[in-house]
Protein backbone atom coordinates (compact mmCIF):
# COMPACT_ATOMS: atom_id res chain seq x y z
CA UNK A 1 0.00 0.00 0.00
CA UNK A 2 3.03 2.89 1.33
CA UNK A 3 4.85 1.69 -1.67
CA UNK A 4 1.80 1.92 -4.38
CA UNK A 5 1.14 5.38 -2.91
CA UNK A 6 4.49 6.16 -3.50
CA UNK A 7 4.94 4.98 -7.12
CA UNK A 8 1.27 6.69 -7.85
CA UNK A 9 2.13 10.34 -5.85
CA UNK A 10 5.12 10.83 -8.61
CA UNK A 11 3.56 9.30 -11.45
CA UNK A 12 1.06 12.03 -10.75
CA UNK A 13 3.53 14.83 -9.98
CA UNK A 14 5.13 13.76 -13.67
CA UNK A 15 2.23 13.84 -15.37
CA UNK A 16 1.04 17.44 -14.01
CA UNK A 17 4.52 18.82 -14.14
CA UNK A 18 4.17 17.24 -18.46
CA UNK A 19 0.69 18.74 -18.89
CA UNK A 20 1.73 21.81 -17.79
CA UNK A 21 4.33 21.91 -20.49
CA UNK A 22 2.34 19.96 -22.97
CA UNK A 23 -0.48 23.13 -22.22
CA UNK A 24 2.46 25.82 -22.84
CA UNK A 25 3.91 24.36 -25.99
CA UNK A 26 0.15 24.30 -27.44
CA UNK A 27 0.04 27.97 -26.86
CA UNK A 28 3.40 28.06 -28.78
CA UNK A 29 2.25 25.64 -31.09
CA UNK A 30 -1.40 27.26 -31.80
CA UNK A 31 -0.08 30.65 -32.95
CA UNK A 32 2.63 29.60 -35.19
CA UNK A 33 0.32 27.05 -37.07
CA UNK A 34 -2.87 30.05 -37.04
CA UNK A 35 0.00 32.68 -37.94
CA UNK A 36 2.36 31.25 -40.36
CA UNK A 37 0.37 30.50 -43.54
CA UNK A 38 -0.55 34.54 -44.13
CA UNK A 39 3.32 35.79 -43.30
CA UNK A 40 4.23 32.65 -46.52
CA UNK A 41 1.70 34.12 -48.57
CA UNK A 42 2.70 37.26 -48.47
CA UNK A 43 6.07 37.05 -47.36
CA UNK A 44 7.89 37.97 -44.44
CA UNK A 45 9.23 41.32 -45.90
CA UNK A 46 6.29 42.17 -47.46
CA UNK A 47 4.19 41.84 -43.65
CA UNK A 48 6.67 42.95 -41.52
CA UNK A 49 7.78 46.25 -43.83
CA UNK A 50 4.74 46.80 -45.87
CA UNK A 51 2.92 50.34 -45.11
CA UNK A 52 -0.56 49.47 -45.94
CA UNK A 53 -2.66 47.65 -43.46
CA UNK A 54 -6.18 47.18 -45.13
CA UNK A 55 -7.18 43.75 -44.61
CA UNK A 56 -10.74 43.24 -46.29
CA UNK A 57 -8.47 44.50 -49.76
CA UNK A 58 -6.15 41.90 -48.95
CA UNK A 59 -3.30 44.31 -47.96
CA UNK A 60 -1.16 42.98 -44.64
CA UNK A 61 1.38 45.34 -44.07
CA UNK A 62 2.74 45.91 -40.41
CA UNK A 63 5.19 48.40 -40.48
CA UNK A 64 3.37 51.02 -39.15
CA UNK A 65 2.05 48.70 -36.32
CA UNK A 66 5.30 48.13 -35.24
CA UNK A 67 6.95 51.92 -35.38
CA UNK A 68 3.93 52.42 -32.99
CA UNK A 69 4.63 49.80 -30.66
CA UNK A 70 8.90 51.25 -30.64
CA UNK A 71 7.78 54.55 -29.96
CA UNK A 72 5.11 54.13 -27.79
CA UNK A 73 7.72 51.89 -25.67
CA UNK A 74 10.57 53.93 -26.12
CA UNK A 75 8.39 56.53 -24.90
CA UNK A 76 7.84 54.57 -21.78
CA UNK A 77 11.21 54.02 -21.03
CA UNK A 78 11.98 57.72 -21.28
CA UNK A 79 9.23 58.49 -19.00
CA UNK A 80 9.07 55.39 -16.68
CA UNK A 81 13.21 53.84 -16.45
CA UNK A 82 14.91 57.24 -14.88
CA UNK A 83 11.83 57.49 -12.36
CA UNK A 84 11.72 53.66 -11.16
CA UNK A 85 15.17 53.20 -10.85
CA UNK A 86 15.40 56.26 -8.75
CA UNK A 87 12.44 54.89 -6.60
CA UNK A 88 14.80 51.46 -6.50
CA UNK A 89 17.47 53.21 -5.17
CA UNK A 90 14.91 55.11 -2.57
CA UNK A 91 13.67 51.92 -1.44
CA UNK A 92 16.96 50.53 -1.32
CA UNK A 93 19.00 53.09 0.46
CA UNK A 94 17.19 56.37 1.42
CA UNK A 95 13.77 55.68 3.09
CA UNK A 96 12.97 55.83 6.83
CA UNK A 97 11.88 52.29 7.24
CA UNK A 98 8.36 53.87 8.26
CA UNK A 99 7.87 54.88 4.62
CA UNK A 100 9.53 52.14 2.92
CA UNK A 101 6.47 50.13 4.89
CA UNK A 102 4.27 52.44 3.19
CA UNK A 103 5.83 52.79 -0.23
CA UNK A 104 6.56 49.03 -0.95
CA UNK A 105 3.03 47.91 -0.65
CA UNK A 106 1.49 50.92 -2.28
CA UNK A 107 3.95 49.91 -5.85
CA UNK A 108 2.27 46.34 -5.15
CA UNK A 109 -1.54 47.82 -5.81
CA UNK A 110 0.26 50.03 -8.55
CA UNK A 111 0.77 46.80 -9.93
CA UNK A 112 -2.75 45.29 -9.25
CA UNK A 113 -4.76 47.97 -10.87
CA UNK A 114 -6.31 46.77 -14.06
CA UNK A 115 -4.94 48.26 -17.39
CA UNK A 116 -8.32 49.64 -17.99
CA UNK A 117 -8.08 51.94 -14.97
CA UNK A 118 -4.93 53.49 -15.71
CA UNK A 119 -6.26 54.03 -19.64
CA UNK A 120 -9.28 55.77 -18.28
CA UNK A 121 -7.22 57.91 -15.95
CA UNK A 122 -5.22 58.61 -18.99
CA UNK A 123 -8.23 59.54 -21.20
CA UNK A 124 -9.66 62.07 -18.60
CA UNK A 125 -6.58 64.00 -17.34
CA UNK A 126 -3.81 63.07 -19.91
CA UNK A 127 -5.07 62.97 -22.89
CA UNK A 128 -6.90 66.47 -22.50
CA UNK A 129 -4.11 68.64 -21.02
CA UNK A 130 -1.97 67.05 -24.22
CA UNK A 131 -4.39 68.29 -26.17
CA UNK A 132 -5.07 71.85 -24.40
CA UNK A 133 -0.89 72.70 -24.00
CA UNK A 134 0.35 70.89 -26.88
CA UNK A 135 -2.14 70.67 -29.90
CA UNK A 136 -3.36 67.64 -32.02
CA UNK A 137 -5.65 65.02 -31.11
CA UNK A 138 -4.43 64.55 -27.64
CA UNK A 139 -4.70 60.59 -28.54
CA UNK A 140 -1.19 60.40 -29.05
CA UNK A 141 2.26 58.46 -28.75
CA UNK A 142 2.91 60.86 -25.42
CA UNK A 143 -0.10 59.75 -23.81
CA UNK A 144 0.33 56.07 -24.42
CA UNK A 145 3.99 56.63 -23.26
CA UNK A 146 3.09 58.72 -20.35
CA UNK A 147 0.52 55.94 -19.09
CA UNK A 148 2.78 53.37 -20.17
CA UNK A 149 5.80 54.97 -18.18
CA UNK A 150 3.41 54.71 -14.91
CA UNK A 151 1.96 51.49 -15.67
CA UNK A 152 5.69 49.61 -15.93
CA UNK A 153 7.09 51.33 -12.75
CA UNK A 154 6.50 48.70 -10.55
CA UNK A 155 7.98 45.68 -12.73
CA UNK A 156 11.15 48.55 -12.61
CA UNK A 157 11.11 49.68 -8.97
CA UNK A 158 10.35 46.16 -7.34
CA UNK A 159 13.07 44.25 -9.72
CA UNK A 160 16.00 47.11 -9.72
CA UNK A 161 15.37 47.40 -5.74
CA UNK A 162 15.55 43.33 -4.91
CA UNK A 163 18.79 43.51 -7.02
CA UNK A 164 20.34 46.55 -5.28
CA UNK A 165 19.26 44.97 -1.83
CA UNK A 166 20.77 41.49 -2.80
CA UNK A 167 24.53 43.30 -2.74
CA UNK A 168 26.77 42.29 0.15
CA UNK A 169 26.89 45.05 2.73
CA UNK A 170 30.63 45.25 2.82
CA UNK A 171 30.68 46.90 -0.74
CA UNK A 172 28.80 50.03 0.81
CA UNK A 173 30.65 49.65 4.03
CA UNK A 174 33.75 49.85 2.51
CA UNK A 175 32.98 52.57 0.15
CA UNK A 176 31.68 54.69 3.22
CA UNK A 177 35.14 53.66 4.82
CA UNK A 178 37.01 54.76 1.79
CA UNK A 179 35.56 58.73 2.79
CA UNK A 180 32.89 58.29 -0.29
CA UNK A 181 29.81 60.28 0.08
CA UNK A 182 26.55 58.16 0.13
CA UNK A 183 25.83 59.23 -2.94
CA UNK A 184 29.33 58.02 -4.49
CA UNK A 185 28.96 55.24 -2.53
CA UNK A 186 25.52 54.16 -4.35
CA UNK A 187 26.95 55.52 -7.84
CA UNK A 188 30.56 54.62 -8.03
CA UNK A 189 30.37 51.60 -6.20
CA UNK A 190 26.48 49.99 -5.53
CA UNK A 191 24.60 50.67 -9.07
CA UNK A 192 27.69 49.40 -11.07
CA UNK A 193 27.34 46.22 -8.66
CA UNK A 194 23.97 45.83 -9.55
CA UNK A 195 23.95 46.53 -12.98
CA UNK A 196 22.58 43.73 -14.57
CA UNK A 197 19.85 43.85 -12.61
CA UNK A 198 19.08 46.76 -13.17
CA UNK A 199 19.72 46.32 -16.74
CA UNK A 200 16.74 42.77 -16.23
CA UNK A 201 14.24 45.28 -14.18
CA UNK A 202 14.23 47.63 -17.51
CA UNK A 203 14.23 44.95 -20.00
CA UNK A 204 11.40 43.04 -18.59
CA UNK A 205 9.51 46.69 -18.04
CA UNK A 206 9.89 47.42 -21.50
CA UNK A 207 8.43 43.67 -22.27
CA UNK A 208 5.30 44.58 -19.99
CA UNK A 209 5.60 48.14 -22.34
CA UNK A 210 5.21 46.57 -25.66
CA UNK A 211 2.62 43.63 -24.36
CA UNK A 212 0.06 46.31 -22.82
CA UNK A 213 -3.16 46.16 -25.15
CA UNK A 214 -6.26 47.52 -23.17
CA UNK A 215 -4.52 50.94 -21.55
CA UNK A 216 -3.15 51.85 -24.91
CA UNK A 217 -5.58 51.09 -26.91
CA UNK A 218 -7.73 54.09 -24.77
CA UNK A 219 -4.76 56.85 -25.11
CA UNK A 220 -3.37 55.93 -28.08
CA UNK A 221 -6.12 57.25 -31.01
CA UNK A 222 -5.00 53.84 -32.69
CA UNK A 223 -4.75 55.27 -36.50
CA UNK A 224 -2.61 52.96 -38.82
CA UNK A 225 -0.42 55.92 -40.16
CA UNK A 226 3.20 56.25 -39.96
CA UNK A 227 3.47 59.23 -36.92
CA UNK A 228 4.93 62.40 -37.95
CA UNK A 229 5.55 63.68 -34.07
CA UNK A 230 4.96 62.22 -30.72
CA UNK A 231 1.90 64.37 -30.47
CA UNK A 232 0.01 62.05 -33.11
CA UNK A 233 -2.05 59.05 -32.97
CA UNK A 234 -0.59 55.31 -33.38
CA UNK A 235 -1.80 51.90 -33.62
CA UNK A 236 0.76 48.88 -31.72
CA UNK A 237 0.58 45.38 -32.56
CA UNK A 238 -1.58 44.45 -29.14
CA UNK A 239 -3.91 47.18 -29.43
CA UNK A 240 -4.38 46.17 -33.80
CA UNK A 241 -5.18 42.54 -32.32
CA UNK A 242 -7.37 44.05 -29.32
CA UNK A 243 -9.35 46.03 -31.81
CA UNK A 244 -10.01 43.86 -34.48
CA UNK A 245 -10.05 40.88 -32.98
CA UNK A 246 -13.81 40.54 -32.70
CA UNK A 247 -14.87 40.44 -36.19
CA UNK A 248 -11.92 38.93 -38.26
CA UNK A 249 -12.03 36.15 -40.22
CA UNK A 250 -10.07 33.95 -42.61
CA UNK A 251 -7.15 35.83 -43.91
CA UNK A 252 -7.33 38.80 -41.61
CA UNK A 253 -7.73 36.63 -38.66
CA UNK A 254 -4.75 34.65 -39.72
CA UNK A 255 -2.91 38.44 -40.25
CA UNK A 256 -3.59 39.01 -36.71
CA UNK A 257 -1.90 36.05 -35.65
CA UNK A 258 0.92 36.81 -37.24
CA UNK A 259 0.69 39.90 -35.80
CA UNK A 260 0.75 38.07 -32.51
CA UNK A 261 3.68 35.99 -33.61
CA UNK A 262 5.67 38.92 -34.07
CA UNK A 263 4.65 40.32 -30.71
CA UNK A 264 5.73 36.65 -29.64
CA UNK A 265 9.27 36.57 -30.61
CA UNK A 266 10.37 40.10 -29.74
CA UNK A 267 8.71 39.38 -25.98
CA UNK A 268 11.09 35.79 -26.25
CA UNK A 269 14.21 37.70 -27.23
CA UNK A 270 13.27 40.41 -24.52
CA UNK A 271 12.87 37.69 -22.05
CA UNK A 272 15.91 35.37 -22.91
CA UNK A 273 18.04 38.68 -23.01
CA UNK A 274 16.88 39.55 -19.49
CA UNK A 275 17.56 35.79 -17.98
CA UNK A 276 20.88 35.37 -19.96
CA UNK A 277 22.12 38.85 -17.96
CA UNK A 278 20.89 37.62 -14.78
CA UNK A 279 21.92 34.45 -14.91
CA UNK A 280 25.58 35.20 -16.41
CA UNK A 281 25.71 37.65 -12.96
CA UNK A 282 25.24 34.66 -10.75
CA UNK A 283 27.97 32.56 -12.55
CA UNK A 284 30.39 35.26 -12.39
CA UNK A 285 29.40 36.07 -8.68
CA UNK A 286 29.57 32.59 -7.96
CA UNK A 287 32.59 32.40 -9.72
CA UNK A 288 34.47 35.22 -7.22
CA UNK A 289 33.92 33.28 -4.14
CA UNK B 1 35.22 68.08 -1.13
CA UNK B 2 33.18 70.93 -0.78
CA UNK B 3 31.68 69.81 -4.50
CA UNK B 4 31.01 66.11 -3.27
CA UNK B 5 28.58 67.03 -0.61
CA UNK B 6 26.53 69.26 -2.97
CA UNK B 7 26.15 66.92 -5.25
CA UNK B 8 25.07 64.54 -2.67
CA UNK B 9 22.70 66.95 -1.86
CA UNK B 10 21.44 66.99 -5.48
CA UNK B 11 21.17 63.63 -5.58
CA UNK B 12 18.98 63.21 -2.46
CA UNK B 13 16.79 65.92 -3.47
CA UNK B 14 16.21 64.23 -7.21
CA UNK B 15 15.23 60.94 -5.57
CA UNK B 16 13.11 61.85 -2.98
CA UNK B 17 11.27 63.88 -5.70
CA UNK B 18 10.95 60.69 -8.02
CA UNK B 19 9.77 58.47 -5.24
CA UNK B 20 6.84 61.65 -4.17
CA UNK B 21 6.20 61.90 -7.39
CA UNK B 22 5.36 57.81 -7.83
CA UNK B 23 3.43 57.98 -4.59
CA UNK B 24 1.75 61.28 -6.02
CA UNK B 25 0.13 59.90 -9.32
CA UNK B 26 -0.62 56.59 -7.22
CA UNK B 27 -2.09 58.53 -5.01
CA UNK B 28 -3.92 60.69 -7.65
CA UNK B 29 -4.93 57.36 -9.62
CA UNK B 30 -6.72 55.60 -6.48
CA UNK B 31 -8.59 58.73 -4.80
CA UNK B 32 -9.56 60.30 -7.80
CA UNK B 33 -11.24 56.51 -8.77
CA UNK B 34 -12.54 56.11 -5.03
CA UNK B 35 -13.59 59.39 -4.78
CA UNK B 36 -15.97 59.62 -7.88
CA UNK B 37 -16.69 55.51 -7.74
CA UNK B 38 -17.45 55.27 -3.73
CA UNK B 39 -20.21 57.28 -3.32
CA UNK B 40 -22.00 54.85 -6.47
CA UNK B 41 -21.19 51.69 -4.25
CA UNK B 42 -24.57 51.27 -2.42
CA UNK B 43 -26.33 48.26 -1.67
CA UNK B 44 -28.50 48.49 -4.88
CA UNK B 45 -25.87 48.93 -7.54
CA UNK B 46 -24.14 45.60 -5.79
CA UNK B 47 -27.16 43.50 -6.33
CA UNK B 48 -29.08 43.97 -9.20
CA UNK B 49 -28.56 43.54 -12.88
CA UNK B 50 -27.42 45.84 -14.93
CA UNK B 51 -30.40 47.58 -16.62
CA UNK B 52 -30.29 49.27 -20.40
CA UNK B 53 -26.85 48.10 -21.11
CA UNK B 54 -25.63 49.41 -17.96
CA UNK B 55 -27.15 52.95 -18.12
CA UNK B 56 -29.31 52.17 -15.09
CA UNK B 57 -29.11 49.01 -12.64
CA UNK B 58 -26.12 47.68 -10.69
CA UNK B 59 -23.44 45.56 -11.70
CA UNK B 60 -24.46 42.10 -9.66
CA UNK B 61 -23.99 39.95 -13.02
CA UNK B 62 -20.73 41.10 -13.34
CA UNK B 63 -19.75 40.48 -9.99
CA UNK B 64 -21.09 37.01 -10.38
CA UNK B 65 -19.27 36.43 -13.86
CA UNK B 66 -15.77 37.86 -12.10
CA UNK B 67 -16.03 35.61 -9.23
CA UNK B 68 -17.05 32.71 -11.18
CA UNK B 69 -14.38 32.98 -13.86
CA UNK B 70 -11.85 33.76 -11.20
CA UNK B 71 -13.16 30.43 -9.79
CA UNK B 72 -13.13 28.33 -12.25
CA UNK B 73 -9.29 29.45 -13.43
CA UNK B 74 -7.71 29.01 -10.24
CA UNK B 75 -9.25 25.72 -9.42
CA UNK B 76 -8.29 24.45 -12.81
CA UNK B 77 -4.44 26.26 -12.61
CA UNK B 78 -3.55 24.94 -8.77
CA UNK B 79 -3.20 21.61 -9.90
CA UNK B 80 -1.06 21.55 -12.73
CA UNK B 81 1.12 24.70 -11.24
CA UNK B 82 1.78 23.30 -7.74
CA UNK B 83 2.18 19.87 -9.05
CA UNK B 84 4.32 20.94 -11.88
CA UNK B 85 6.35 22.98 -8.92
CA UNK B 86 6.82 20.17 -6.59
CA UNK B 87 8.25 18.10 -9.85
CA UNK B 88 10.48 20.41 -10.13
CA UNK B 89 11.78 21.04 -6.68
CA UNK B 90 11.26 17.40 -5.29
CA UNK B 91 11.70 14.65 -7.86
CA UNK B 92 14.07 15.53 -10.44
CA UNK B 93 18.16 17.15 -10.20
CA UNK B 94 18.56 19.28 -12.69
CA UNK B 95 18.74 18.05 -15.94
CA UNK B 96 17.33 18.61 -19.66
CA UNK B 97 13.83 17.94 -18.65
CA UNK B 98 13.50 20.20 -15.86
CA UNK B 99 15.37 23.14 -17.83
CA UNK B 100 12.77 22.67 -20.57
CA UNK B 101 10.13 23.35 -18.27
CA UNK B 102 11.23 25.85 -16.45
CA UNK B 103 12.74 27.76 -19.91
CA UNK B 104 8.99 27.48 -21.07
CA UNK B 105 7.42 28.81 -18.12
CA UNK B 106 9.56 31.80 -17.72
CA UNK B 107 8.97 32.62 -21.14
CA UNK B 108 5.54 32.41 -21.13
CA UNK B 109 5.21 34.45 -18.23
CA UNK B 110 6.26 37.41 -19.93
CA UNK B 111 3.80 36.68 -22.76
CA UNK B 112 1.31 39.98 -23.14
CA UNK B 113 -2.44 38.59 -22.36
CA UNK B 114 -3.56 39.60 -25.62
CA UNK B 115 -1.58 36.76 -27.22
CA UNK B 116 -3.20 34.32 -24.25
CA UNK B 117 -6.75 36.03 -25.95
CA UNK B 118 -6.13 34.98 -29.54
CA UNK B 119 -5.26 31.63 -28.55
CA UNK B 120 -7.83 31.07 -26.22
CA UNK B 121 -10.33 32.59 -28.76
CA UNK B 122 -9.49 29.98 -31.46
CA UNK B 123 -8.69 27.45 -29.64
CA UNK B 124 -11.60 27.03 -27.04
CA UNK B 125 -14.60 29.25 -28.57
CA UNK B 126 -13.97 27.96 -31.97
CA UNK B 127 -12.45 24.71 -32.23
CA UNK B 128 -13.51 22.92 -29.31
CA UNK B 129 -16.70 25.07 -29.52
CA UNK B 130 -17.12 26.13 -26.14
CA UNK B 131 -18.25 29.57 -27.44
CA UNK B 132 -17.87 32.44 -25.29
CA UNK B 133 -18.57 31.90 -21.23
CA UNK B 134 -17.05 31.47 -18.32
CA UNK B 135 -15.66 27.95 -19.31
CA UNK B 136 -13.69 29.48 -22.38
CA UNK B 137 -12.55 32.77 -20.12
CA UNK B 138 -11.30 30.61 -17.08
CA UNK B 139 -9.55 27.79 -18.81
CA UNK B 140 -8.08 31.05 -20.88
CA UNK B 141 -7.19 32.43 -17.76
CA UNK B 142 -5.53 29.43 -16.45
CA UNK B 143 -3.14 28.80 -19.05
CA UNK B 144 -1.95 32.43 -18.59
CA UNK B 145 -1.45 32.15 -14.61
CA UNK B 146 0.03 28.99 -14.90
CA UNK B 147 3.40 30.03 -15.68
CA UNK B 148 3.58 32.50 -12.46
CA UNK B 149 1.90 29.90 -10.35
CA UNK B 150 4.54 27.13 -11.24
CA UNK B 151 7.50 29.70 -10.21
CA UNK B 152 6.11 31.43 -7.17
CA UNK B 153 4.86 27.67 -5.63
CA UNK B 154 8.62 26.30 -6.73
CA UNK B 155 9.97 29.38 -5.20
CA UNK B 156 7.89 28.65 -1.76
CA UNK B 157 9.16 24.89 -1.88
CA UNK B 158 12.55 25.52 -2.28
CA UNK B 159 12.65 28.00 0.91
CA UNK B 160 11.77 25.00 2.91
CA UNK B 161 15.00 24.34 4.97
CA UNK B 162 16.75 21.04 3.88
CA UNK B 163 16.75 19.71 7.31
CA UNK B 164 12.85 19.66 7.09
CA UNK B 165 13.52 16.82 4.74
CA UNK B 166 16.34 15.35 6.30
CA UNK B 167 14.77 14.73 9.57
CA UNK B 168 11.37 13.40 8.14
CA UNK B 169 13.55 10.88 6.06
CA UNK B 170 15.76 10.09 9.45
CA UNK B 171 12.39 8.89 10.92
CA UNK B 172 11.33 6.81 7.84
CA UNK B 173 9.27 9.25 6.16
CA UNK B 174 8.62 8.32 2.67
CA UNK B 175 9.27 10.65 -0.34
CA UNK B 176 5.59 11.39 -0.77
CA UNK B 177 5.16 11.49 4.40
CA UNK B 178 7.64 14.09 3.67
CA UNK B 179 6.91 16.00 1.01
CA UNK B 180 2.90 15.65 2.03
CA UNK B 181 3.51 16.53 5.94
CA UNK B 182 7.22 18.50 6.21
CA UNK B 183 7.42 20.26 3.10
CA UNK B 184 3.48 21.06 1.91
CA UNK B 185 2.55 22.49 5.02
CA UNK B 186 5.85 24.94 5.26
CA UNK B 187 5.61 26.07 1.64
CA UNK B 188 2.13 26.46 2.11
CA UNK B 189 1.96 30.43 2.89
CA UNK B 190 4.52 31.14 -0.07
CA UNK B 191 1.81 28.71 -2.27
CA UNK B 192 -1.14 30.39 -1.05
CA UNK B 193 0.56 33.59 -2.05
CA UNK B 194 1.19 33.25 -5.50
CA UNK B 195 -2.54 32.11 -5.66
CA UNK B 196 -3.75 34.65 -4.45
CA UNK B 197 -1.81 36.90 -6.88
CA UNK B 198 -2.99 34.93 -9.40
CA UNK B 199 -6.58 35.56 -7.75
CA UNK B 200 -5.25 39.14 -8.90
CA UNK B 201 -4.53 38.89 -11.95
CA UNK B 202 -7.98 37.24 -13.05
CA UNK B 203 -9.99 39.41 -11.55
CA UNK B 204 -8.01 42.77 -13.58
CA UNK B 205 -7.42 41.10 -16.81
CA UNK B 206 -9.54 43.00 -19.60
CA UNK B 207 -8.28 41.75 -23.01
CA UNK B 208 -7.53 38.12 -22.91
CA UNK B 209 -11.66 37.70 -21.11
CA UNK B 210 -13.39 39.98 -23.73
CA UNK B 211 -11.92 37.43 -26.30
CA UNK B 212 -13.05 34.29 -24.81
CA UNK B 213 -15.90 35.05 -22.06
CA UNK B 214 -18.50 37.40 -23.95
CA UNK B 215 -19.97 40.21 -22.93
CA UNK B 216 -23.41 39.83 -22.18
CA UNK B 217 -25.15 41.25 -18.77
CA UNK B 218 -27.21 38.64 -18.08
CA UNK B 219 -26.51 36.63 -14.56
CA UNK B 220 -25.20 34.10 -15.60
CA UNK B 221 -27.17 30.37 -14.98
CA UNK B 222 -23.78 28.11 -15.29
CA UNK B 223 -20.28 28.15 -16.81
CA UNK B 224 -21.42 27.85 -20.02
CA UNK B 225 -23.47 31.06 -20.17
CA UNK B 226 -21.38 33.93 -21.28
CA UNK B 227 -20.67 36.69 -19.14
CA UNK B 228 -19.20 40.19 -18.86
CA UNK B 229 -16.55 40.27 -15.80
CA UNK B 230 -16.04 43.93 -14.00
CA UNK B 231 -13.42 44.99 -15.92
CA UNK B 232 -14.53 44.43 -19.26
CA UNK B 233 -18.04 46.27 -17.99
CA UNK B 234 -15.91 48.94 -16.48
CA UNK B 235 -14.21 49.62 -20.31
CA UNK B 236 -17.58 49.27 -21.93
CA UNK B 237 -19.23 51.86 -19.73
CA UNK B 238 -16.07 54.08 -19.94
CA UNK B 239 -15.27 54.26 -24.01
CA UNK B 240 -18.90 53.94 -25.45
CA UNK B 241 -19.68 56.66 -22.75
CA UNK B 242 -22.91 54.72 -21.43
CA UNK B 243 -22.49 55.53 -17.93
CA UNK B 244 -19.67 57.44 -16.06
CA UNK B 245 -21.52 57.33 -12.93
CA UNK B 246 -21.52 53.28 -13.18
CA UNK B 247 -18.43 53.29 -14.45
CA UNK B 248 -16.85 54.85 -11.79
CA UNK B 249 -18.67 52.84 -9.11
CA UNK B 250 -17.28 49.58 -10.82
CA UNK B 251 -13.47 50.97 -10.92
CA UNK B 252 -14.00 51.30 -7.07
CA UNK B 253 -15.16 47.97 -6.09
CA UNK B 254 -12.34 46.53 -8.30
CA UNK B 255 -9.42 48.86 -6.86
CA UNK B 256 -10.68 47.89 -3.41
CA UNK B 257 -10.50 44.48 -4.40
CA UNK B 258 -7.87 44.08 -5.63
CA UNK B 259 -6.24 46.46 -2.48
CA UNK B 260 -7.96 43.60 -0.03
CA UNK B 261 -5.69 41.15 -2.16
CA UNK B 262 -2.77 42.77 -1.86
CA UNK B 263 -3.49 42.95 1.57
CA UNK B 264 -4.34 39.41 2.19
CA UNK B 265 -1.27 38.11 0.30
CA UNK B 266 0.63 40.59 2.65
CA UNK B 267 -0.54 39.36 5.87
CA UNK B 268 0.84 35.31 4.14
CA UNK B 269 4.16 36.74 3.10
CA UNK B 270 5.31 38.41 6.51
CA UNK B 271 4.14 35.46 9.04
CA UNK B 272 6.36 33.48 6.23
CA UNK B 273 8.98 35.33 6.48
CA UNK B 274 9.06 36.43 10.14
CA UNK B 275 8.45 31.88 10.64
CA UNK B 276 11.42 31.64 8.89
CA UNK B 277 13.54 34.13 10.45
CA UNK B 278 12.29 33.39 14.45
CA UNK B 279 14.12 29.74 13.63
Amino acid sequence: MKKFREKLSGRIFLALAISSVAALALITVFILVQGLPIIKSVGLIDFVFGMTWAPTQGEFGIFPMIVGSVAVTLGAAIVGVPVGVCCAIFLAEFAPAALRNVFRPAIQLLAGIPSVVYGFWGLLFVVPLIRDYLGGPGLSILAGSIILGIMILPTIISIAEVSLLALPRQYKEGALALGMTHWQAIKSVLLPAAKSGIVAAVILGIGRAIGETMAVIMVLGNAVALPGSILDPVRTLTTNIGIEMGYAAGEHQQALFATGIVLFVVIMLLNSTAQYITRGNKVNRGKKK
Amino acid sequence: MKQAHFREKIARVVIWAAALLVMAVLGAVVVYILYKGLPMLSWEFLTQIPRDMGRAGGISSTIVGTLLLTLVAVAIAIPFGIGTAFYLAEYTRENIVTRIIRFSAESLAGIPSIVYGLFGFIFFVIMLKLRWNILSGALTMAFMILPTMIRTAEEAIRAVPQSYREVSFSLGGTKWQTIARAVFPSALRGIANGVILSVGRCIAETAAVMLTAGSALRMPASLLSPTRTMAVHFYMLATEGISMPNAYGTAALLVILIFLINVVANMLVNRFVGKKESR
